[in-house]
């Protein structure tokens, strides 16, 4: 139903690529280290040599924000990635195998959906361990119940389909249908849920980040970058705002993405 | 209609115990000893006794999870170690400052989404559709702490129209209460709109083909009472049902949004909470604000018999 936004899908394609490739390769990129401090550069303007201006601590912002993506792709990725496999496995278990396992399932997902998210994740996130992999895990178990829920749909609508019964009733087993069979078509549901994940994610790093509860400092995060400039907001704008519109743009790109991937589903889906 | 009120208050209280465990075993599986962790730098060989007493750790998890349960349901969460107030006070304390934050917040963006999504669905294509669209995939591209940011640069800092600290509660004057809570509000609502803006207008495009609403165009009623009246009631159940499940949502929003405008709230005693590594103020938190946020689901489920009458209708057969 929604319209075709009249922006380009493309450009938004490009400026992921672009960022996650400046994320990965950012240690081989000529640009400055992110951690190293200079009393003369304290909230320098932009400029040729700091394209995004200095910090307060007169560190270079455009290699932080590099170097801050790769924690929230980082986190994005694996929390997503996370959620999609337990989420996934359990709805298409809950959904192939019914009875007992379904309603203990789907209890489990009612309990979990009645935590407020943000208050579960910093709840697990106070728990002592290593940073990166508490608020990978905090999140992919938030993102679970949902993943979950949209698996076994999917699975209760294909499991009485032809094909599946036609697979069982030549002798194939349990696994390899679920794999061979009943996988494949579930795959474009969960990949179009998935990239709006992505985006979630990226979302609530950077305010998990902000709070000071993801990866702690010398490492550069963009929500902890602006928490620690927002008080030099009016003198430098630069150090807050650059971060932010870098991020925004981000997650904007994986929103386009993500309403394009769902809009093909949807019409392919009325198409079949 | 009896049996289904007896299913639901039994699914209700399967909820809530199972919400309790969870709660419980948030603290009780905290690596090492649990009583050296909780009382942290202000343990003393005589403290940490008393503590490992009171929480029975010596005890088998069941006993131990029965025992808090009991504790639980008597009021007591537990007390802060280093103020050594009941935790539930505390959080009562500051429940009023989420309470109003929450609900003025759901007034704003309702007040915003609302019209906005009628008039895009009625003028779907147009380049005021569009631009909302545009719009709400922007907004729904930020944090709310970068709405925040942008409003304290602009309304606070360089207009100086509002002030971006310093809560005024609301027993100090309703004037200064609300202009003290106009930038958090904003902050939050604004990424609240496009969630509801988005759902009533594709609700309000599938309404606007029915047949009552072609009869009440031939009846030559005016567009907007068309809308407003036979338009918006049967376009707003699932918009109803999303207001109360985002209640947690927000509550999410809120703990970011009261850090950032000092605003004294659960939210940033849960960061607090974190920060000072009060684990029983963190357990308490997460069990109230979870118990209160299926309670207010439950109204959700109410409410939305009141506005769908098939549904009571369907009861009562």
């Amino acid at each position: 139903m929604q319209p075709r936004l009249p922006l380009g899908v493309g450009l938004a394609v490009t400026w992921l690529a672009l960022v996650v490739g400046a994320a990965a390769m950012a240690d081989w990129l000529p640009i400055a280290d992110p951690t190293r401090q200079s009393l003369l550069q304290m909230l320098a303007a932009p400029s040729a040599e700091h394209w995004f201006g200095a910090d307060s601590l007169g560190r270079d912002i455009f290699s932080r924000t590099i170097y801050g993506f790769r924690v929230t792709l980082a986190v994005s990725l694996g929390s997503v990635a996370l959620g999609l496999l337990s989420g996934g496995a359990l709805g298409i278990v809950a959904g192939y195998f019914q009875g007992v396992a379904e309603r203990a399932i789907l209890m489990g997902v009612n309990v979990l959906l009645a935590f407020p998210p943000l208050v579960l994740i910093i709840a697990m996130v106070a728990y002592p361990g290593q940073p990166l992999l508490k608020v990978i895990i905090a999140l992919g178990i938030v993102f679970m119940p949902a993943v979950t829920r949209i698996a076994r749909a999917n699975t209760l609508v294909y499991r009485e389909r032809e094909f599946m019964i036609a697979a069982r009733a030549v002798g194939m087993g349990d696994a390899r249908l679920i794999v061979r069979e009943l996988l494949p078509n579930l795959v474009p549901a969960l990949l179009a849920y998935s990239l709006l994940l992505v985006a979630v994610a990226a979302l609530a790093e950077a305010g998990l980040s902000y709070l000071g509860l993801s990866v702690p400092p010398p490492t550069p995060t963009l929500g902890q970058m602006m928490a620690s400039e927002q008080s030099n907001v009016l003198e430098a704008p630069h150090a807050v705002f650059f971060p932010a519109g870098m991020l925004f743009l981000t997650i904007f790109a994986l929103n386009v993405v993500g309403e394009e991937v769902q809009r093909r589903i949807d019409r392919r889906a009325r198409a079949a | 209609m009896l049996s289904r009120l007896l299913w639901g208050i039994a699914g209700v209280t399967a909820t809530l115990l199972a919400v309790s465990v969870v709660s419980f075993l948030l603290v009780a599986l905290l690596p090492g000893d649990l009583a050296l962790l909780i009382l942290a730098d202000a343990a003393t060989p005589e403290r940490v006794a008393n503590l490992r007493a009171q929480l029975g750790l010596d005890q088998p998890l069941a006993v131990r999870y029965l025992w808090w349960l009991g504790n639980v349901l008597s009021g007591d969460l537990g007390r802060g170690i280093h103020s050594g107030q009941p935790t539930l006070d505390v959080i009562l304390s500051r429940l009023p400052v989420t309470l109003e934050l929450i609900l003025l917040t759901q007034v704003v963006a309702l007040g915003v989404a609302i019209p906005l999504g009628i008039w895009s669905a009625y003028r779907r294509g147009s380049s005021i559709d569009t631009a909302t669209l545009i719009g709400s995939l922007c907004l729904l591209s930020t944090p709310a702490f970068v709405i925040g940011l942008v409003l304290i640069y602009l309304f606070a800092l360089n207009l100086q129209w509002l002030p971006a600290t310093g809560f005024v509660s609301l027993g100090e004057g309703l004037g200064g209460n609300l202009q003290s809570m106009v930038l958090p509000v904003v902050s939050l609502a604004l990424i609240e709109v496009p969630v509801y803006l988005r759902l009533l207008r594709s609700e309000m495009i599938g309404t606007l083909q029915q047949n009552f609403i072609a009869l009440a165009r031939g009846m030559g009623l005016p567009t907007w009472r068309i809308l407003v009246e036979n338009a918006l009631r049967p376009s707003s159940l699932n918009l109803i049902t999303v207001v109360g499940i985002n209640m947690g949502r927000l509550m999410g929003g809120a703990i970011i949004v009261e850090q950032m405008f000092a605003l004294p709230g659960v939210g940033q005693l849960l960061v607090e909470s974190i920060y000072q590594q009060e684990y029983l103020m963190t357990q308490g938190i997460v069990l109230f604000v979870a118990t209160m946020f299926i309670a207010i689901n439950l109204i959700t489920d109410l409410v939305y018999a009141l506005v769908d009458p098939r549904l009571q209708r369907g009861r009562e057969h």
